[in-house]
């Protein structure tokens, strides 16, 4: 009897660590978690709905709208910036042109990066630095709409962006979030630092290899 | 044996080379270590480890020939920053430097440090030649 006990344990073991090992590929999903019980035929069913990016209403450096249709089917970056910013923004742009070098000739990838100065980052302007940054095509947006928006929006991409300080300086900080196709929020990186962001390209790979039933969960 | 006092000798004499290195070299060192330091908190985000810029919005700290033909106003440009275009490595830039809040000792080790590194060669910049630069910006 206690050898069966100790067989059965043995197995439990090996099998919890099998799954783990499985486990490892898979990105979390982060954010809030709701679970909701519906009646599907007859029979009641939990489903975990998880935080997702509720509907934007943006223009990008085109002059073109973007909404969340536009992004539909597409895993993508989001960050905040702005253009004028003197502190951390150039090195998340270094960083981030990474990314978009990495990723720019394959489908399904966007990137999204909200001014938080909508004030003085017009289209024009956004244009004008997409160019000085050296970047074209449909793969980078800078984004621009409604200030409050944006703010509120930052806070379900788990990002904190607050008014000008009395220096005059917005404040922001510098992570890059990771998307998937549902909406969900995959991984949050700090923009600042180039290991962090070598670790978003890879999570990048790994979101674009996710089998179709893992997204149907 | 021979061979051991030999490389005894070698070892003094290279002893003897290193204590004895210039004043001026130790002058040049100290610049240029505590440059490092203020170059990696005031002035790498925007132009990057190696002093690469960023694509057309950073100008980089590279071009040898534009630091030389401006080298009297490179304390200028740090400490009250700078505006308009200016052209860098045959590009154009143009936009804003921010104002640096320094003392004179750390725009000369700053200096001291870019113009020696990204491959600049230009020798040590004193705290003294800045207040004497620093005097003439407008």
């Amino acid at each position: 009897m206690k050898k069966l006990l100790a067989a059965i344990l043995v197995i439990l073991l090996w099998n919890a660590c099998k799954f783990n090992a499985a486990d490892k590929k898979t990105l979390p999903i982060l954010g809030n978690k709701q679970t909701a019980t519906k009646m599907v035929n007859g029979q009641s069913v939990t489903d975990t709905i998880y935080q997702t990016i509720p509907a934007i209403h943006y223009i990008n450096q085109y002059g073109d709208s973007v909404t969340n249709k536009n992004l539909d089917g597409n895993i993508y970056v989001a960050d905040f910036f702005f253009t004028t910013c003197p502190s951390i923004c150039p090195i998340m742009q270094r960083n981030m042109l990474n990314v978009y070098n990495a990723f720019k000739d394959s489908a399904g990838f966007k990137i999204v990066s909200y001014t938080i100065d909508p004030q003085h980052d017009s289209v024009p302007i956004l244009k004008k630095y997409a160019d000085k940054l050296g970047i074209s095509g449909n793969t980078w947006w800078l984004v621009q709409g409604r200030k409050d928006a944006t703010y509120t929006i930052a806070k379900s991409y788990l990002v904190s962006v607050e008014e000008k300080n009395p220096a005059g300086e917005y404040i922001h900080d510098g992570f890059f979030i990771l998307i998937d196709k549902q909406k969900r929020i995959r991984g949050t990186y700090d923009g600042t630092k180039a290991e962090e962001v070598g670790k978003l390209i890879e999570d990048i790979k790994t979101l674009k290899a996710e089998p179709a039933s893992e997204i149907a969960k | 044996m021979k061979l051991k006092i030999i490389a005894c000798i070698g070892f003094l004499l290279i002893i003897l080379i290193v204590s004895c290195q210039s004043d001026e070299q130790l002058e040049f060192d100290r610049y240029y270590s505590a440059g490092s330091i203020v170059y990696q908190t005031r002035c790498q985000n925007c132009h990057g480890a190696k002093g690469e810029g960023l694509q057309a919005l950073m100008p980089p700290l590279t071009d040898s020939v534009f630091l030389k033909a401006n080298r009297a106003l490179l304390s200028c440009s740090v400490k009250y920053g700078l505006k308009g275009k200016i052209s860098i490595s045959k590009k154009t830039f143009e936009g804003q430097m921010p104002p640096n809040d320094l003392a004179n000792i750390e725009i000369a080790d700053v200096l001291t440090y870019v113009t020696n590194s990204f491959g600049n060669k230009m020798g040590t910049i004193t705290s003294q030649q800045v207040e004497v630069d620093l005097r003439k910006c407008r």
